[in-house]
């Protein structure tokens, strides 16, 4: 039995500790939006938060996660309410087939958490690990910007809503 | 001793020590070599020129001379040593803050004795000592490729050293203790190849500025040739008898690791030397395979121990754990059950054995452990940089990768992974200090400011770490 807090919800998880952090968020909890790409931390399709850090999911076992906090998609808002990063990526339509975008939301939420004026080096850079086979970068690139502009509106007094309160 | 007697001992020891100093500056002295205008370049021979390329990726002249983020051979990248910090110049023609004043001769003599134009002693940070051995036609080519790239105004910061280091005289000093000035001269018992690959790995190539173990004062100690050295917070590990690789190196496998960059017995150049073998990729094979029949010659026959060794792992490699399937690429592979209840063990299971149980080759599967030269070394550095920072993707190659680990790992339970991993893949006794160590890499203390290159020339790819959390 393990003690994993998703999304600022604790759930005592039944898994073997060793399962990777992927199949629990799927097949325990029900939250899809992490996806099965590759199983060997190279697409990022799987790529979650952990206290703040992007992370490949499918290749981070449950045993590491005791006491962390750990963040998916789900946790940046809701299909009503969604955070600034979805709302961005809606406003952009950075989506081809969408297989990559949670992970590719999740990886930038890193980013801009810590540094929400990345600049387009430090986004590219940063991004690099996850893989888009449609081609979407520069749609991606550029929710990427806008999410950061909407984070920092909403830091610069716009009253935050409950998502963008979630998503830190 | 009356007071007279005191004065003449005195006044002649100032004697002897006006006389030492003398002899000292005569000896240190070197003239300048008068400024010339930079060679009109459409008057080089191009064949000169690409020989010069070829010698410079031997040399690695781009990866200490190019700053990150910087124009390819424009200097600055900060060298961080034991006495000080030393930043590496300008080597572009410009004519102000480059080479571009520097003639033939001033470029020869500066390889040669690591005197600079105006007759300045050089820091051995620019490895002369290896670099004397290079004969003047091949420091003709590698002038006729420098001063065919692209001018770059860029002046290198101030080295900073304390007092008496940052004289550049008292180098002489440090020359007449250790610097042996000469060309590479053959061989005669030895192959043309043999002599080409020890005049390469010795001279150019200067293998035992990282490979060699040094002294108090930097200098390598000759007498522990390729015993084994620290790079920028990796272990080099030892090319002689005492190398660690679990399979001995053949001249063939060696080969190919230096062109390109992994072997399927040994494992993936990474950390200082991921841009020596991207380099080594602009060379001809016929160096390549010149240098590791050197080396390997260096390592000397394998013990029967050591082969019956090799041949063990490798037996074992190709078993695979049960719960594996053997998948083809792209296939999803099942984790494997833990083989213990111990923390390391279920660590691997879950976030390593995906890879390097899989079964598929290297480059595109992971290397079975124990393989891995970097689980039988004698520190565990190198595994701690890939566990915690990946293998970066080569830009604009194919080439191994791994995902980092440092934003699920904290260093105990990088430790506990270490240590289940060197009792389990090697027969080496533990490594100690495994999570002191840790804390030191991930705080940065075992590690400089090598960082990505900037793309196009004869850039490498990002030779070390890199900054985003993967």
């Amino acid at each position: 039995m393990v003690a994993l807090t998703v999304n600022g919800q604790s759930h005592q998880i039944e898994a073997s500790p060793d399962t990777p952090l992927l199949y629990v968020l799927r097949d325990e909890l029900g939250l899809n939006g992490a996806k099965y790409g590759c199983g060997l931390g190279q697409c990022g399709s799987c790529t979650v938060m952990v206290d703040g850090e992007a992370v490949f999911s499918c290749v981070t076992p449950l045993l590491l996660l005791e006491g962390r906090e750990v963040t998916t998609v789900e946790g940046l808002g809701t299909i009503e309410n969604p955070g600034p990063m979805q709302q961005a990526f809606i406003e952009e339509q950075a989506a081809q087939c969408g297989y990559c975008i949670p992970g590719m939301m999740m990886r930038a939420q890193a980013l801009l958490q810590s540094n929400p004026g990345a600049s387009d080096e430090e986004i590219r850079a940063h991004m690099e690990p996850n893989l888009c086979r449609c081609g979407t970068h520069m749609r991606i690139m550029a929710a990427i910007k806008r999410a950061g502009s909407l984070m920092q509106t909403a830091a610069n007094g716009a009253a935050p809503s409950g998502a963008t309160e979630r998503a830190g | 001793m009356s007071g007279s007697k005191i004065l003449r001992y005195l006044g002649a020891l100032v004697v002897l020590i006006l006389v030492g100093l003398g002899i000292f500056v005569a000896i240190a002295w070197r003239s300048e070599i008068p400024a010339s205008d930079p060679p009109v370049t459409s008057a080089i021979d191009p064949a000169l020129v690409e020989r010069g390329a070829a010698l410079a990726a031997i040399g690695n002249c781009n990866v200490c001379h190019t700053k990150a983020g910087g124009e390819v051979f424009a200097g600055g990248l900060p060298l961080p040593t034991p006495f000080g910090t030393i930043y590496s110049t300008n080597i572009t023609p410009d004519p102000e803050t480059g080479i571009g004043r520097w003639s033939e001769e001033a470029f020869i003599r500066s390889m040669r004795e690591g005197v600079d134009r105006e007759g300045r002693h050089l820091y051995p940070a620019f490895p002369y000592d290896h670099f004397t051995k290079v004969t003047d036609d091949d420091n003709r080519a590698l002038y006729a490729y420098l001063m065919t790239r692209k001018p770059i105004e860029a002046e290198a910061p101030d080295n900073e050293l304390p007092f008496p280091l940052n004289i550049r005289m008292v180098l002489a000093g440090w020359k007449i203790l250790f610097f042996k000035e000469g060309e590479y001269q053959d061989d005669a018992t030895q192959s043309a190849e043999w002599n080409r690959g020890h005049y390469l790995a010795d001279g150019l190539g200067h293998c035992g500025a990282c490979h060699t173990p040094r002294n108090q004062l930097g200098a390598e100690k000759k007498d522990e040739l390729y015993a084994g050295g620290e790079s920028e917070g990796w272990t080099a590990y030892a090319l002689n008898a005492a190398s660690p690789a679990a399979v001995p190196w053949t001249v063939d496998s060696l080969t190919h690791y230096l062109s390109n960059g992994w072997e399927e017995k040994h494992g993936v150049a990474r950390g200082p030397m991921a841009p020596v073998t991207a380099n080594m990729m602009s060379a001809s094979d016929g160096d390549a395979r010149a240098i590791a029949t050197y080396v390997v010659s260096v390592m000397g026959e394998p013990s029967p121990e050591r082969v019956a060794r090799g041949e063990a792992a490798l037996q074992q490699a190709t078993r695979h754990p049960p719960g594996i399937q053997v998948q083809a690429a792209g296939g999803q592979t099942v984790p494997v059950a833990a083989t213990s209840e111990d923390r390391g063990a279920k660590i691997y299971a879950a976030a390593c054995s995906s890879c390097h149980d899989a079964g598929r080759p290297v480059p595109y599967g992971g290397l079975p452990l124990n393989l891995s030269t970097a689980t039988y070394g004698p520190t565990p550095l190198n595994p701690i940089n890939v566990i915690l920072y990946g293998l970066p993707a080569p830009e604009g190659e194919r080439g191994p990768i791994m995902p980092g680990f440092q934003g699920v790992l904290d260093d105990a339970q990088v430790a506990d992974l270490l240590s289940y991993i060197r009792a389990n893949f090697s027969d080496e006794p533990a490594w100690a200090d495994v999570q002191e160590t840790v804390a030191h890499v991930r705080a940065g203390e075992e590690d400089t400011e090598l960082r990505s290159l900037s793309s196009g020339g004869s850039a490498p790819a990002n030779p070390t770490r890199r900054e985003t959390s993967w």
